[in-house]
């Protein structure tokens, strides 16, 4: 499973995957498909403080930590965005806090992501990224917090 | 059909189109079809070489300076004034005020006039189709005077429900500001009617007309408007500058908006005397090439001729309508009798932002969202729409293509 995987392994096959594709279409196509096949969010977990802010779609994300590590639940109302969130989760979650710190998610880029969505603030992707390591560090500094008392 | 319409107009779209150099360009692969043009519309070779000549030629600031550089960039900057002034239909070039657009024409009607004509009790008219722009300068107002902030509801065509509107008028009506042309929902709105009703209740009348001077035939003195403030960069202009019309007596009375150079007569540290219409509201040095651009923007126009441009949307706008209406699940969100080339629509179960993406990827530029009118998206109880917009260099062929996208797009999600 991909627990016992790395950020970076996860992200390899991912940059694989899509160097399977010729066309744009194919591309979006496949998200579009991750995002019909996420999991819904539990209803209880679509509130405001959960939202992340995203010009036009919604995005809600919530964060567990078990054992040491964080995992990730979201949802959205657009489709190629919850294909998005699909591939963020797959390779953020179940990792440690210090990892999804330091990962740089090179993987957006490599699959033609960055240009196509992240640049433009008419999507949560960008912020979607940043809340998910706001998740993890703030659960580092709370651990570091509980060390010390 | 629509050939035939253009042809009947005179108008030779493709002869329009290569004076557009963008148009040529391709996006992800695919010739770029650009419906975004409630936007901002796409700019002539004639509008750049403007810009060009004067950085290139008599780039110097203006009305100060004595030297021939000066003489010829203010000549062409006031040229600009004038020709506002004729497009508009102004009675006096003392009444065109240069501002950055829009959005700053209104905030200067709120910050000048507005500051001192409302008193707290007194009441703003806006209407539910309103762009933020003229939705947040008088909450501010309202915030700050202890005003009320009044709104004239729309029915499920998108059309103003005037009854309404005269219900709200009274005696405590200090200002009713509304939008010409909605940016949503394409609606024409009756102004001179609406006008004339709140002149009659004692209150004074801005037009916000960002969508409506591309489109329509500008009179402000038959329209008999107060105010009425527009950006030249949906007028085929250059982006950073704009009008504010208003008024003479009422300009010759409102408290000064920025203080600065240009503005002022003489000044010392006990008092500055102000300087004459229309400066006195031009602090500081303006936006002296895109101004300047600007008149080369209005003559572009002027030369294809208005009538003819607005007839060709016309028929674009109809042959779009009958085309979007056949397409499963889609349904059209602003169905005004009076309406321009502004297209917003729905489809059943499909984000406007994944149609947005998909859209772009076959090299079509659409608007999504929620357009910056997030109550009247409220009013129609959606998150937001996807809209086509379309300007004097749109074609039949392009909206065919628009149709084809919209068919892969609803087969890709569904």
């Amino acid at each position: 499973m991909s627990e016992s995987k790395s950020i970076q392994t996860i992200e390899n096959e991912i940059v694989e995957e899509f160097g399977l594709f010729d066309s744009w279409d194919d591309k979006y196509e496949y998200i579009i498909d991750l995002g019909k096949k996420l999991p819904p969010l539990d209803e209880q977990y679509k509130k405001d403080e959960n939202k992340v802010r995203g010009c036009q779609s919604t995005v809600w994300l919530v964060a567990d930590y078990k054992d040491g590590k964080i995992f990730y639940k979201a949802e959205s109302d657009a489709v190629i965005v919850k294909g998005l969130i699909s591939m963020l989760i797959r390779v953020l979650s179940g990792h440690t806090a210090e990892e999804i710190i330091q990962t740089r998610l090179d993987f957006i880029q490599q699959i033609g992501m960055t240009t196509h969505l992240a640049q433009t603030r008419s999507n949560g992707l960008l912020s979607m990224v940043k809340q998910m390591k706001n998740f993890a560090l703030a659960y580092k500094l709370k651990n570091a917090a509980a060390a010390k008392s | 059909m629509i050939d035939t319409v253009i042809k009947s107009n005179n108008i030779d779209v493709y002869a329009i189109r290569k004076q557009f150099p963008i148009l040529k360009r391709q996006v992800k692969g695919k010739q770029l079809i650009y419906l975004d043009n409630a936007a901002t519309s796409q700019k002539p070779q004639s509008v750049i070489d403007a810009l060009v000549n004067y950085y290139s030629y008599y780039n110097a600031n203006i009305h100060r300076g004595i030297h021939t550089l000066a003489e010829e960039a203010t000549a062409a900057f006031e040229a600009t004034r004038d020709a506002v002034r004729q497009f508009i239909g102004a009675a006096s070039r003392e009444e065109i005020i240069f501002t950055r657009g829009t959005t700053e024409g209104i905030n200067l009607v709120a910050s000048t006039w507005g500051r001192q004509n409302i008193k707290s009790g007194d009441e703003i008219i806006i209407s539910t189709m309103e762009h933020h722009s003229n939705i947040v300068p008088w909450q501010v107002l309202c915030e700050e005077k202890g005003a009320l902030l009044k709104v004239i509801p729309v029915n499920d065509e998108g059309e103003l429900l005037l009854d309404e509107y005269a219900k709200l008028l009274n005696p405590k009506t200090k200002l009713v500001s509304i939008v010409h042309v909605s940016n949503v929902l394409g609606t024409v709105n009756p102004v001179k009617k609406m006008i004339d009703m709140a002149h009659r209740a004692g209150a004074v009348v801005l037009v916000d007309g960002a969508q409506s001077t591309v489109h329509l035939d500008i009179d402000v003195q038959d329209m008999d408007c107060d105010f009425f403030a527009f950006s030249s960069h949906k007028l085929y202009g250059p982006t950073g500058t704009g009008v504010l019309y208003g008024k003479k007596n009422l300009l010759e009375t409102m408290p000064v908006f920025q203080g600065g150079g240009e503005m002022i007569k003489e000044v010392s540290f006990e008092k500055t005397w102000y300087n004459d219409l229309p400066y006195k509201y031009e602090a500081g040095t303006p936006n002296i090439a895109d101004t300047i651009a600007f008149k080369t923007a209005l003559d572009f126009i002027k030369d294809t001729g208005k009538e003819k441009i607005r007839k060709h949307e016309e028929a674009l706008l109809g042959y779009a309508t009958t085309q979007l209406e056949q397409l499963p699940g889609l349904k059209i969100v602003g169905n005004a009798k009076e309406k321009v080339s502004v297209i917003s629509f729905v489809i059943d179960n499909i984000h406007p932002q994944d149609i947005g993406i998909l859209l772009d990827n076959r090299g079509i530029a659409v608007r999504t969202g929620h357009h910056c009118a997030q109550p009247l998206m409220n009013r129609f109880c959606i998150p937001g729409t996807t809209r086509a917009s379309f300007a004097v260099y749109n074609t039949k062929e392009e909206i065919d293509e628009l149709i084809i996208g919209l068919e892969k797009t609803i087969k890709m999600l569904a």
